[in-house]
């Protein structure tokens, strides 16, 4: 019988939690999206080696708190203004790595314009963009991307498209604009998406560095208090429902 | 020596930021105060000072491209007129609760609503009294002249940091139009980083290891945390209030009646004072030069020896209360200025001293 402490040892060390993620408890709901994503950001700045030059721009919704889960310098926005605060922190000091956290309401409802100029502009920063549907921040009201029929607390009895319009893809009407050099969709939902998502966010960085403006990196998350599932249950409802109006993949890649 | 030139109000003001140093310009295009950022985009200081100078998409955008550049601890400012100032009450009481300094220019406009292009003095009480929720105060310069438009905007910046606090130059569109003779100073060189970690080590200038991470926010969910960290912002107002309360005074020293008065109003008083003493009526001037923190107790001084004061305003009557309160009605205090974007005459002002309070 081998003592356990003859096993945790450092040659032995294979996984570790990386240094850029904080000790405090989350405050995301368990099962959430939100803190698989912050972990990746943590490891993608750890392996970069720019803990010490990248600044973040929390928003306004659930992750509004992003700040004291990952160890790097933050600003936190108000509601949809993040774009707004990383054009000038990155403007000023370009050698800095710069990204806004943002969630759908954030980013695609009251920020619309801030994101479109950015984007247009060509901001030379990563935009972080946590689809999932619904105000989770606020109890669970309706978003810009809550799917055609999907129940929210303003719109109890389904989103109806022809009172509410449809839901907005944002992410493709990103693409379009010449400042954005890749736009992805993700999902963090599986061990083998939580792996693509990496890599995205690694690229996103990586076309910061290499000055060739905005990265947006969406990741179709659930948020199952929001729609009133078990994690199980959201994360196969997600499959169903979200990926085929948004499906994953990269929407554009220069 | 100083460099002397002739220009416009909001040419100033952006010759002034490009040489007191300034790290960054966001705007967007309103009238009367265009001429800002239409000089700063002819001078092209990011070829020289490596100043920053950004059209944003909006007003809302500007002021919150200020936060973002005020968190990093670099020098940043925007101006615009009251309907890109409304605009702009979010990012204000943002700015204010996240405590990071910055210079916001109001070359103030007739209103409400989009009003006119004329110049008023109408967003004393947006400026002064909050604007943006919660409770906070904006330190607020009134330049009367061109010079004071220049001088201002290094000072603002001294305060900001000083303060950690948005600094308002409450102009109007008589100020930034006009042209006058202006001193300008040297060029100032830019902060560095190192200088900003050492006297600012707040700002987000990416974690060094030797530090904590920096986080600026102002969300604290916490009441009994919240309420601490408002103590503490009316704490720092209290110390503003005793240490940086500016004013001038005008032939007050035998005066038995007072304007009270800023801005172009002010400059309009100074021909009114003549007129008035040719006319045998002894008059002076006291005139804010910050409007927050306000000279309250220079003019509860003045109450105790003059008839009777006029507050002179190019608003239906706001700076007025200010004044009641400050002299707590121990005198007659009226209000006479016409507004909408039209501009008192020096003999109208007499006219309402004579009519509202000497013959009254
Ligand atoms: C100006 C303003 N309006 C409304 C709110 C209330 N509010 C807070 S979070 C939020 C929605 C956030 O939703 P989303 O961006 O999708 O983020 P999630 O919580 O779903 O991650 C709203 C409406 C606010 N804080 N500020
Ligand atoms: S409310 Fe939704 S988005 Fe917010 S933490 Fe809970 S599950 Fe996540
Ligand atoms: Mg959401």
């Amino acid at each position: 019988m081998s003592d356990i402490n003859t096993i945790i040892k450092p040659e032995n060390l294979i996984y570790k939690r990386t240094d850029v993620l904080s000790d405090n408890d989350l405050s995301y709901c368990p099962g959430c999206g939100h803190g698989t994503v912050h972990k990746l950001i943590a490891e993608v700045i750890e392996e970069m080696g720019i803990q010490d030059t990248t600044i973040g721009i929390a928003p306004v919704g659930c992750s509004v708190l992003a700040y004291n889960y990952l160890e790097i310098d933050w600003q936190q926005a108000a509601h949809g203004r993040a774009p707004a605060l990383a054009t000038a922190v990155k403007r000023l000091m370009p050698e800095k790595n710069v990204f806004s956290y943002q969630g759908d309401g954030d980013l695609a409802a009251i920020g619309t314009a801030e994101t479109i100029h950015a984007c247009n502009r060509g901001e030379n920063i990563v935009m972080i963009f946590i689809n999932n549907g619904i105000y989770g921040m606020t109890g669970g009201q309706m978003a810009p991307t809550t799917l055609p029929g999907m129940a929210a607390s303003t719109c109890p009895h389904g989103r109806d498209v022809s009172h509410d319009g449809e839901p907005i893809k944002i992410s493709e009407i990103l693409a379009q604009l010449p400042g954005t050099c890749y736009v992805t969709r993700q999902s963090v939902h599986t061990a083998a998406n939580v792996r693509k998502s990496k890599k995205a966010l690694r690229k996103a960085f990586e076309n910061q560095q290499a000055n060739k403006g905005t990265s947006l990196v969406e990741i179709v998350s659930n948020c199952n208090s929001g729609w009133k599932m078990t994690p199980i249950k959201s994360n196969e409802w997600m499959e169903e429902n979200m990926f085929p109006y948004y499906p994953l993949g990269d929407i554009k890649n220069q | 020596m100083r460099e002397l030139k002739l220009m416009k109000g909001n040419e100033a003001i952006a010759e002034a930021a490009i040489r007191a140093g300034v790290d960054g310009y966001f705007g967007y295009p309103i009238t009367p105060q265009s001429e800002v950022m239409e000089t700063l985009m002819a001078e092209k200081p990011w070829e020289t000072t490596g100043m920053v100078v950004l059209q944003a998409e909006s007003e809302t955008a500007s002021i919150n491209m200020v936060y973002g550049g005020a968190g990093c601890g670099k020098r940043v400012m925007t101006s615009s007129s009251s309907p890109g100032v409304s605009l702009m009450q979010e990012g204000l009481t943002y700015l204010a609760g996240a405590e990071l300094p910055c210079v916001v220019v109001n070359v103030v406009r007739g209103g409400p609503g989009l009003g006119t292009i004329q110049p008023a003095q109408s967003d004393y009480f947006q400026t002064v009294k909050g604007g943006g929720h919660g409770d906070y105060k904006l330190i607020t310069l009134a330049p009367a002249s061109v010079q004071e438009m220049a001088d201002f905007v290094e000072l603002s910046f001294d305060l900001a940091f000083k303060y950690r606090n948005p600094v308002m130059i409450l102009s109007d569109g008589v100020i930034g139009q006009m042209m006058e003779k202006v001193e300008l100073n040297e060029q100032k060189p830019r902060w560095t980083e190192d200088y900003i970690n050492e006297n600012y080590p707040w700002a987000t200038t990416g974690k060094k290891a030797n530090r904590a991470k920096n986080i600026i926010t102002s969300v604290q969910l916490e009441a009994s945390v919240q309420e601490e960290f408002n103590h503490k912002l009316q704490a720092k107002y209290r110390s503003v209030e005793e240490n940086e309360v500016r004013f001038e005074e005008v032939m007050c020293d035998d005066a038995e009646y007072l304007i009270v008065a800023y801005g172009s109003s002010a400059r309009i008083c100074q021909k009114s004072i003549e007129i008035a003493r040719a006319k045998g009526i002894k008059v002076g001037m006291l005139r804010p030069i910050t409007l927050y923190p306000f000279p309250t107790e220079q003019l509860m001084k003045r109450a105790k020896q003059v008839k009777g004061m006029l507050s002179v305003e190019m608003s239906a009557g706001q700076m007025v209360e200010d004044v009641k309160l400050a002299v707590e009605c121990s005198v007659p205090v009226e209000h006479f200025g016409r507004f909408g974007g039209s501009v008192h005459s020096p003999g109208e002002v007499v006219e309402a001293l004579e009519q509202k309070l000497i013959g009254g």
